[in-house]
């Protein structure tokens, strides 16, 4: 997966709260929850991101909730990807498991600023800071969760083995 | 000889069927719950169609409580709340809790019995971890892993590495398992865990009532913690004789068992903690917070609304009345409790001291319903997440804490001590 786009970034501990607050939470329609992404952080964040912009943030990116509505609202709202120094776990598994492409990279969050173009090719691990010509490199996914994202998420990985009985 | 392990590798590896399993080894589990609500389980429903099965692994291990969201907000949460009811009745789920016998999730299904000692338990709330208090090891996962779960009865984890929190001593009057656990999440941060799990001992957790240590394990979370856990003891065993509707396994962990860093706590050096917005790890004393004015305070949640929650708040209402400028809303967990709170009389002292009592909900904890706070306003709450917006407006402010100071806090106006009070 290669992702191409510019750079929104954010602080440490961006909770699920803010990323989709739960008085949005009863619905569980993407587009619509994708209206409210990150609203109270930034009352502007859905109306600046483009198709294919990259969300950028320091440690812990999704603590909190469980809610699995908070990756959906990202990917809905038009992120291709989060680049963050570390991901709170349930969040880190929501969006393996739901498609939304996520990578470790301390040295790309430091070296990336607010507005910067930058290219993505997941699988390679590599970021290319394209405004700053520079290069960054990312944590590799553990083979068994690599296998998950191949396969098209969880639920395509069980379909698969239902139907190989 | 298998080497030496901790509770949760111990009970990780009995239910991936292995002699030992390994911080960071990936393994799949056998399921003995899976959870979800009202606002996951549409979700996993969703999700769990799109497997092409047409039964759930086991209908009577799955549990599903709409609790956040009801008594149904409107429309579109009555509309969440059917989607769960219409998929209980297809599908004939045992453990599902209608309105009237619904309580809030992680204080209903340890009082029900339905989750127990030695379990693996995913659950859709990422409280989930408030199970550990039984000795079980239980997270948090998004709705597809709950589907995954409803489907095959299994889960994938990474072994978690461990920490030790060993607390000893006695805790001062006025000082509760909610200040052991924002203690502990101000000493090592909203990320201090990730990924780990977190071990509760020592002679001041052994102390603790089962009510308590459900308030410590609810909020590892809050550290980041994959699990809390607290070895089962003879309080534990009291609680779930006669309750626990399998059979309960003891797991304890080795001596020589390899931990990531153990903390040596002094429950001496632990006083009534207040957490400042917006963040569960920006503590302070509450004796050095009694300039904060608060137009709301809230008790109850999964963290702080079980009966012995409820018991300190009427100790210090007693005689007294909610400061005019304060909404007192209190909030027993489950139907179990509210009957008997009512029967011990606490009701006439919530009654009296003008505070309002609602049905079980997680409501306003999450900024859902029944208690939303407005642009600007301040609440104390004893419930586990400050975040910003989380209990309404993105200006209001959230501060959690103890039943005891939270209850003193609704009479002085301020947030306040017991022992301030006249």
């Amino acid at each position: 997966m290669k992702f191409h786009g510019t750079a929104h970034k954010y602080g440490r501990d961006i909770d699920t709260d803010v990323i989709i607050p739960a008085r949005y939470l009863n619905t569980s329609v993407p587009e619509e929850l994708a209206k409210h992404c990150m609203e109270d952080l930034d009352p502007n964040f859905v109306s600046k991101i483009e198709f294919g912009d990259i969300l950028v943030a320091e440690e812990n990116f999704g603590c909190g909730s469980s809610r699995e509505h908070a990756p959906i609202s990202i990917k809905a709202a038009g992120v291709s990807v989060v680049i963050a120094k570390s991901f709170a776990r349930i969040f880190y598994r929501n969006a393996i498991n739901t498609g939304l492409a996520i990578m470790e990279s301390p040295e790309a969050v430091d070296g990336i600023t607010d507005g910067d173009e930058v290219e993505v090719d997941a699988d390679a691990g590599v970021i290319v800071n394209v405004t700053k010509g520079e290069t960054y490199h990312a944590q590799p996914f553990p083979p068994f969760v690599k296998d998950i994202i191949e396969k098209g998420g969880l639920i395509e990985a069980i379909k698969q083995k239902v139907a190989a009985g | 000889m298998p080497r030496p392990m901790t509770i949760t590798e111990k009970i990780l590896a009995a239910h991936a069927g292995l002699p030992e399993v390994e911080p960071g080894q990936l393994i799949n589990c056998a399921l003995d719950i899976v959870l979800a609500n009202d606002v996951t389980a549409p979700i996993a429903i969703r999700e769990f169609r799109r497997t092409g099965l047409s039964k759930v692994w086991d209908p009577e291990k799955i549990a599903l409580v709409p609790d956040h969201y009801t008594p149904n907000k409107d429309i579109k949460s009555a509309e969440q709340a059917k989607v769960m009811r219409d998929f209980v009745r297809e599908q004939g789920i045992t453990h599902y809790y209608e309105i009237g016998c619904m309580g809030v999730e992680h204080a209903l299904l340890p009082e029900q019995g339905v989750v127990g000692p030695g379990d693996v338990i995913i659950g859709a709330d990422s409280h989930t971890c408030t199970y550990g208090a039984l000795g079980a090891f239980a997270t948090g996962v998004g709705s597809t892993d709950a589907a995954a779960g409803m489907a095959t009865g299994e889960a994938w984890f990474k072994v978690p590495a461990s920490l030790k929190f060993n607390v000893e001593g006695e805790l001062s009057p006025w000082v509760s398992a909610k200040d052991i656990i924002l203690h502990i999440i101000g000493m090592i941060g909203v990320d201090g865990a990730l990924y780990q799990a977190m071990e509760f001992t020592g002679s001041t957790i052994e102390a603790l009532d089962m009510d308590g240590r459900m308030t410590v394990c609810n909020m590892a979370i809050e550290a980041g913690g994959k699990s809390g856990i607290i070895a089962v003891d003879d309080t534990t065993r009291a609680y779930v004789n006669g309750r626990f509707e399998r059979e309960a396994v003891e797991y304890h962990s080795d001596p020589d068992a390899v931990y990531a860093a153990v903390y040596e706590i002094d429950a001496a050096d632990i006083v009534p903690t207040v957490a400042f917005p917006h963040l569960p790890s920006n503590t302070r004393p509450a004796a050095e917070a009694r300039d904060i004015k608060v137009d709301q305070v809230v008790i109850g949640s999964c963290t702080n609304g079980r009966l012995e929650d409820l018991r300190v708040t009427a100790e210090v209402l007693k005689g007294r009345t909610v400061h005019p400028d304060v909404r007192l809303i209190i909030i027993p967990a489950t139907q179990e409790i509210y009957r008997q709170a009512m029967h011990e009389g606490l009701f006439d002292i919530y009654l009296d001291a003008n505070a309002a009592v609602s049905t079980p909900t997680c409501g306003p904890c999450l900024g859902g319903h029944m208690g939303i706070l407005a642009a600007g306003e301040r609440a104390v709450a004893t419930t586990n997440r400050n975040f910003v917006g989380r209990m309404g407006d993105p200006t209001s402010e959230v501060y959690l804490a103890s039943p005891a100071v939270a209850a003193a806090t609704a009479v002085a106006g301020h947030i306040a001590l017991p022992e301030d009070l006249e």
